[in-house]
């Protein structure tokens, strides 16, 4: 025969004998053995990683997983991992993926470590059908075909995982990132750091002019010394927070402009539209505190003279 | 309230209450002959340009009154809608709160403003 149809010939028998039960049953009477082999290669493997898993979690889920496998293989379920059959070992799957995401495992390596029971599997694979050959070759392909699921299944997993940190990390930032402080009775700071993106700059919007109504504060400082760029989105936000501030009875004052932001505001064309701006937030503190009617002068001399100055 | 007119404006004011708001605010600044006004609108979630005008008209005809006008507790939100619709309502002073409002109608508006006011009023009808 050609290899095309001894290649069909093989498909068709593997669909119609296709028999993870046999190798549920194998494993059933193997799976101390198997195991042990998978163990070793797997902490050969960690060894060489520069940031490897820690034994004693390997050893666990190794076992764990491997329990679960054997279950799912022993119901009928076949190679169908959606199946409710299949449900415990993708929660198996999916706390092992977040393990060892945790402990700094990339994707693949998460998914190495399913497709390194191969190994072990097959080598018990052929000492079992060593004299059928022909044998042999369906049960590994059935084998690979459901390893192979189950590893790019812990890569989706790994994946999912760091894109919920990512997320997570983001809010914390966001949130971080645009405190109001109350400086003096009724004068406000509102510290920008980092870049401004539009979500963040209307958050920033919301929670100023919110403070401004909570704690009446006519004067607010928006200080951008940590803001390395400006851009005209940005800028236009910032300006109606101001428009708005004004129209709610507070006034705004902006500090903290760099030489960069300053020519960045004049080639973009951004019209300050009569908004104070300051070099320092000390500048705009004197200012704001000039407005609210109070000034700064010096403790009595009486009293430098009991700190010993 | 003494010479100042508290107005409270509630939510969902549609044009026909607006309009005998309007008109009832100029007989009371009359009739009890008050120096100033006071908008209230800390209860209004939103607000569109109709009541934005209905703001500045208040303002203008108080003033032609002879009575001044602050709008007080003015909702972010509110204001940012305001922003956005390019509605800068000139002319009119604001307050944070009504215990603000009161210490600036006490104070005065300069005579400048008022100026301003006044030939605002005169491009409306030109």
């Amino acid at each position: 025969m050609g290899y095309n149809t001894q290649h069909h010939a093989f498909m068709e028998k593997s669909k119609i004998e296709s028999n993870p039960k046999s190798l549920a049953s194998l494993l059933a009477g193997n799976e101390a053995a198997v195991l042990e082999r998978w163990r070793s290669s797997l902490f050969s493997e960690n060894a060489s990683r520069r940031s490897g898993i820690r034994e004693a979690d390997l050893k666990r889920q190794s076992g764990e997983f491997l329990t679960a496998l054997r279950a799912a293989l022993e119901s009928d379920a076949g190679p169908n991992l959606q199946a409710s059959a299949w449900d415990q070992t993708r929660g198996i799957l999916s706390d092992i993926s977040r393990e060892q995401a945790n402990q700094g495992a990339s994707p693949s390596e998460v998914a190495t470590f399913i497709f390194s029971l191969k190994e072990s599997l097959f080598g018990l694979l052929q000492s079992e059908f060593a004299d059928d050959p022909g044998r042999i070759a369906q049960e590994v392909w059935n084998a690979s075909r459901i390893l192979d699921r189950l590893g790019l299944l812990t890569t989706d997993m790994a994946l999912k995982s760091r894109e919920g940190t990512i997320l997570r990390q983001q809010k914390e930032m966001l949130e971080l990132s645009t405190p109001v402080v109350k400086l003096w009775g009724g004068i406000l700071a509102l510290p920008l750091i980092g870049t401004l993106d539009s979500e963040r700059t209307q958050v920033v919007m919301e929670n100023l002019l919110d403070e401004i109504v909570r704690t009446e504060a006519a004067i607010a400082i928006i200080d951008i010394t940590g803001v390395p760029t400006v851009d005209t989105l940005v800028a236009q936000h910032l300006l109606k927070t101001v428009a708005a501030a004004r129209l709610m009875g507070a006034e705004c004052i902006i500090s903290g402009i760099r030489p960069q932001i300053a020519s960045t505001i004049v080639h973009l064309g951004v019209d300050l539209g009569g908004v104070s701006t300051k070099a320092t937030l000390a500048d705009a503190f004197a200012i704001a505190l000039r407005r609210s009617g109070l000034s700064v002068c010096r403790a009595e001399a009486s009293q430098k003279d009991s700190f010993g100055q | 309230m003494g010479e100042f007119l508290l107005v409270t404006v509630q939510v969902d004011m549609h044009d026909r209450l607006a309009m005998s708001l309007q008109d009832d605010l100029t007989e009371k600044i009359v009739s009890s002959h008050a120096r100033g006004v006071l908008i209230d609108i800390s209860a209004l979630d939103v607000v569109d340009s109709f009541i934005g005008r209905m703001l500045g008209n208040i303002a203008s005809m108080s003033l032609v009154l002879d009575a001044e006008t602050v709008v007080v507790g003015m909702r972010p939100a509110v204001a940012i809608t305001l922003v956005e619709l390019g509605l800068a309502l000139p002319g009119i002073r604001t307050a944070l709160s009504v215990e603000r409002g009161m210490q600036m109608l006490r104070a005065g508006i300069s005579a400048g403003q008022r100026a301003a006011l006044k030939t605002g009023l005169d491009d409306s009808h030109s």
